[in-house]
């Protein structure tokens, strides 16, 4: 018996949500009472792989092959399934992100095991084994039972935190046998965003939706974002409008995010646009309408006009920091 | 070349989630049922990828899981356009069940596109698509909000964290779409609809498959304590309140 978590980097580094993955996998397995396996597939060096030992990861495997770098769901896939099957794992543990939702269905039917995305919490209950996700968009919660021997989540941003437990991490090197059959896609052109947040890692957001009437209006919800060190975000008419860009958009339809905080500018609040936001920590609205649902929602109003109040805000918080 | 969409019918995304039997069962009464919005928007893609005629594909079929109540959903799938639709007679228990179920009829009936949205926007499992795609051994990539075929090869875009990649795939594959796929959904015209009333809708036994989850009770989220109302003429406070009640700053 074992539990593995499946360590994802990006250009060979870890981010706060891979910590959250191995602190939450570590807490499993010590109620198990069993041992934690890491797994990281493309190369790392030793020192960011080391850096999991301080949330747990006594044994790590790593599979250090360049040609594994780029997200091949097939791959992965096979490697994280072979190495299970091997160590006998019962529980395997993904983050849930673009590529926990590529892999991890394909080791559920691998390995005949019960998936469940997006888990909330930690198991509600280990025998039979049961986990609470969020279901319809964030209106419910399900507590659903996993029956097959061998179970795989993938987990929520934010749902447990990052626990700090120091171990030695042991690394082996994994080499294991993968056709080129089964590297199908080739990837032709990458781009990145630069010195921007990434709106899904980001610990603050700041969105803004119709309220702001024009796009050429931004300029104060970056001024604002800059100075917390935030991401941006819009509601859907936003970004269909070709105000902002596709990958700004949170709602049902767009990205779901759990930041600490998030400040909706201009934003009605439809029940659409929360089902994206509601795992936020604290939300903060700022709308026209004292009517607006937003305020439903929110922990902190300011009924106003955001060209008015954006610049007002981001000057006092330049100086409370200063 | 033929696309064949996954259909997945959900509650209108504004219905106000209640449950029956002690929080065990979802409850339907009044509820408006829907093409979920991300297959809706693959669906649109798709009919576009097959109007422009040197994507030379000759057709698009709809797929779904599920009993006799769903043919609505499918039948508007018609009106917007699809060819034909298959109805798989099953209760669709899981995703492991229903994903094992589409492979069963792509073994039957190749196809050399499968689209399937992220997730369904009721149980959110955002998984029978790559499990599709595990099923039948092709290549499954996810987050993909663009396809282009126009020329020879078949080149797709997927969303990874701050930026996107440009990927070149090779038939048959899955394609897991999200937001960006396409502009607008189409709605259906009045003469999509009367045309729709001639296509086919089959309707196809279940295979044997495994269930492996089930949800076992619900509940509904924690209200929320009331919104704390600051002046605009003092956003001070609010950054102070941001820092010392919420502890976010
Ligand atoms: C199937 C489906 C899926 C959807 N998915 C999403 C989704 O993922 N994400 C999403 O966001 N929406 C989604 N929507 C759309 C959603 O229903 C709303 O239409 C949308 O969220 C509204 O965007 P908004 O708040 O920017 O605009 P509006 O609703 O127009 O609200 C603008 C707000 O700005 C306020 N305002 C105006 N002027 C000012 C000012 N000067 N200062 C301050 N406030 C001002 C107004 O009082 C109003 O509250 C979806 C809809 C459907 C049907
Ligand atoms: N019962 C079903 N029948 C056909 N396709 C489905 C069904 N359920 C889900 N899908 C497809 O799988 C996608 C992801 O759904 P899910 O994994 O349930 O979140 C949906 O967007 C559909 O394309």
């Amino acid at each position: 018996m074992s539990v593995i978590a499946f360590a994802k980097n990006w250009n060979g580094k870890f981010k706060n949500s891979t910590y959250e993955l191995v602190s939450y996998t570590k807490k499993i397995a010590d109620q198990l009472n069993t041992k934690l396996i890491v797994v990281s597939i493309g190369e790392v060096n030793n020192e960011d792989l080391k850096s999991l030992g301080k949330y747990g990861a006594e044994r790590l495997i790593s599979v250090n092959d360049p040609q594994m770098n780029i997200l091949t769901s097939r791959v992965y896939s096979q490697v994280i399934s072979e190495i299970a099957e091997k160590e006998g794992a019962n529980i395997i543990v993904l983050s849930d992100n673009n590529s926990g939702k590529a892999i991890a269905p394909r080791i559920s039917v691998k390995m005949k095991a019960g998936m469940v995305a997006a888990v909330q919490e930690l198991p509600v209950s280990l025998d039979p084994f049961i986990v609470k996700k969020r279901v319809f968009s964030g209106k419910a919660f399900a507590h659903v039972q996993i029956d097959s021997p061998v179970k795989v989540l993938t987990i929520a941003k934010n749902c447990f935190g990052v626990l700090e437990n120091q171990v030695d991490c042991l690394i082996e090197e994994f080499e294991p046998e993968v056709s080129k059959d089964l590297y199908k896609i080739q990837v032709l052109e990458e781009e990145e965003q630069k010195n921007k947040v990434i709106l899904s890692d980001a610990d603050i957001v700041v969105s803004a939706g119709r309220g702001m009437r024009s796009p050429d209006n931004w300029g104060v919800v970056e001024e604002l974002a800059e100075v917390l060190g935030a991401g941006t975000a819009c509601s859907r008419p936003v970004s269909d409008e070709g105000w902002r860009g596709h990958e700004e958009h949170v709602g049902q339809t767009g990205k779901v995010i759990a930041p600490n905080l998030y400040f909706a500018a201009g934003i009605s609040g439809a029940i659409q646009h929360v089902a994206g936001i509601s795992r936020s920590k604290c939300i903060v609205a700022i709308n026209i309408d004292p009517e607006a649902p937003i305020f439903g929602v929110a922990d902190y109003g300011i009924i106003g006009d955001v060209m008015e109040v954006l610049p007002k805000l981001t000057e006092a918080i330049r100086n409370s920091k200063s | 070349m033929k696309i064949l969409v996954c259909i997945s019918n959900v509650p209108d995304t504004t219905t106000k989630v209640k449950f029956k039997e002690n929080n065990t069962l979802f409850d339907d009464s009044g509820v408006q049922w829907i093409i979920n919005p991300w297959d809706e928007l693959a669906l649109t893609r798709a009919l576009e990828l097959k109007e422009d005629a040197g994507n030379s594909i000759d057709e698009v079929s709809v797929i779904h899981v599920g009993g006799a109540q769903t043919d609505a959903t499918l039948r508007k799938a018609l009106a917007i356009g699809a060819d034909k639709a298959i109805r798989i007679d099953a209760c669709a228990a899981d995703a492991y069940y229903v994903a094992g179920q589409i492979a069963a009829y792509l073994k039957e009936n190749p196809f050399d596109i499968v689209f399937s949205g992220i997730e369904s926007s009721d149980y959110n499992g955002s998984s029978v698509g790559a499990m599709i795609a595990e099923f039948m051994d092709y290549p499954g990539i996810s987050s993909v909000t663009n396809v282009d075929l126009s020329n020879s090869e078949v080149v797709l875009y997927r969303a990874i964290p701050g930026g996107k990649q440009k990927i070149k795939v090779e038939i048959p594959f899955v394609a897991v779409v999200q937001k960006g796929i396409t502009n607008e959904p189409r709605i259906p015209a009045m003469r999509g609809i009367m045309m729709a009333r001639k296509k086919p809708l089959e309707v196809k036994p279940a295979v044997e498959m495994d269930v492996l989850t089930k949800s076992v009770k619900f509940e509904l989220p924690e209200a929320k304590g009331a919104c704390k109302m600051i002046d605009a003429e003092n956003v001070e406070q609010l950054v102070d309140l941001l820092k010392n009640e919420a502890k976010v700053l």
